[in-house]
């Protein structure tokens, strides 16, 4: 799908999200100068076509009592990269699930996915379970649990 | 099971001590948990939200607004797939640990950075950058590197495996 200037404008507008009114939508158009069947039917076509995931309330885990957090980066032999990262994709503790190019000599891990659990030894044994369970206990992984936020926010692309 | 270390200085954007989840009422909660995904896109959303949630369109809000404002939510929006929309990598650096705080703060001040956390490992700085362009993308992944005279460690994406369906909290 190509995204037209109206589309970037839009998203521009909506990063940071809908206000919180009757007609979130219309508010939008206002400051676009477009109508509110126009944002309803161009955010229904950026769903349709995949370019968001999800549309909807974005929480703070950390807020909400889920404060462990792990960055879980395994070092997969490239041929099993699709079936380890879809077994572990479909997981539902897993909220992130991507593969990324290796950084050789000082980063082997090419798949990465993320745990998260109110705390750090919960996380752990959910991790050390899926990976017996998915057969994966033979490739070599990493928890790097995050410790400070520095900065939370959607992304701005213009 | 101690608490996990945390700023107390202006960089931090977590509040300090909060009232646990427990606290929270019925309505709070599946406000959280049932509209992570399919948020309804229609003339009068919270109105749609509350006739399924069986309240009026005036508690929604306030809730809503009183969630965020107490930093429960980010914001109700759409989530973008990374990649289809600019260019974006994962960055990572080994940062002296007295010089965190700092360098933390120079990459925030970044537009293109959206998600910055300290990780206890000698990578201990992960970013997320997201640029219009793959060229203003190198631009600042080079300017970080220049000012801090540190190597930036850049994770391009591959390929995305999960399916996004926001965060179950109390299923």
């Amino acid at each position: 799908m190509v995204l037209s200037e109206q589309d970037y404008r839009l998203i521009s507008v909506i990063q940071d999200g809908l206000p919180l009114v009757s007609h979130p939508y219309a508010e939008l158009g206002k400051k676009l100068g477009m109508g509110e069947e126009e944002v309803i039917q161009r955010l229904e076509r950026m769903q349709r076509e995949g370019i968001m995931s999800r549309f909807g309330v974005v929480v703070r885990h950390r807020e909400l009592g889920y404060r462990a957090n792990a960055m879980v980066v395994w070092d997969v032999p490239d041929g099993q990269v699709e079936e380890v990262g879809r077994a572990l994709g479909a997981q539902p503790w897993v909220t992130l699930c991507y593969q990324r190019a290796r950084h050789l000599p000082q980063w082997p891990y090419n798949l990465y996915c993320m745990v998260h659990g109110r705390r750090r030894d919960e996380v752990r044994e959910t991790v050390r379970r899926m990976a017996v369970e998915l057969g994966l206990t033979g490739i070599p992984r990493r928890l790097l649990f995050s410790v400070r936020r520095f900065k939370q926010r959607g992304g701005h692309y213009r | 099971m101690p608490m996990e270390p945390r700023s107390s200085g202006p960089l931090s954007a977590s509040p300090g001590r909060r009232e646990e989840v427990e606290d929270l009422d019925l309505l709070e909660r599946r406000l959280l948990d049932e509209f992570q995904h399919h948020f309804p896109l229609s003339s009068a959303p919270f109105a749609r939200v509350a006739e399924r949630l069986g309240v009026g369109e005036r508690e929604v809000i306030d809730t809503l607004r009183s969630l965020q404002e107490r930093g429960y939510i980010s914001r109700i929006g759409p989530v973008f797939r990374v990649r289809r929309v600019g260019a974006s990598t994962l960055a990572a650096m080994a940062v002296p640990r007295r010089r965190l705080e700092a360098v933390a703060r120079y990459v925030n001040a970044f537009d293109e950075v959206n998600h910055n956390y300290e990780r206890d490992h000698r990578f201990n700085l992960w970013f997320v950058v997201t640029a219009p362009d793959p060229a203003r993308l190198r631009q600042v992944l080079e300017q970080i590197e220049e000012h801090t005279g540190l190597s930036v460690m850049s994770l391009p994406l591959q390929r995305a495996f999960h399916i996004d369906l926001g965060f179950p909290l109390w299923s």
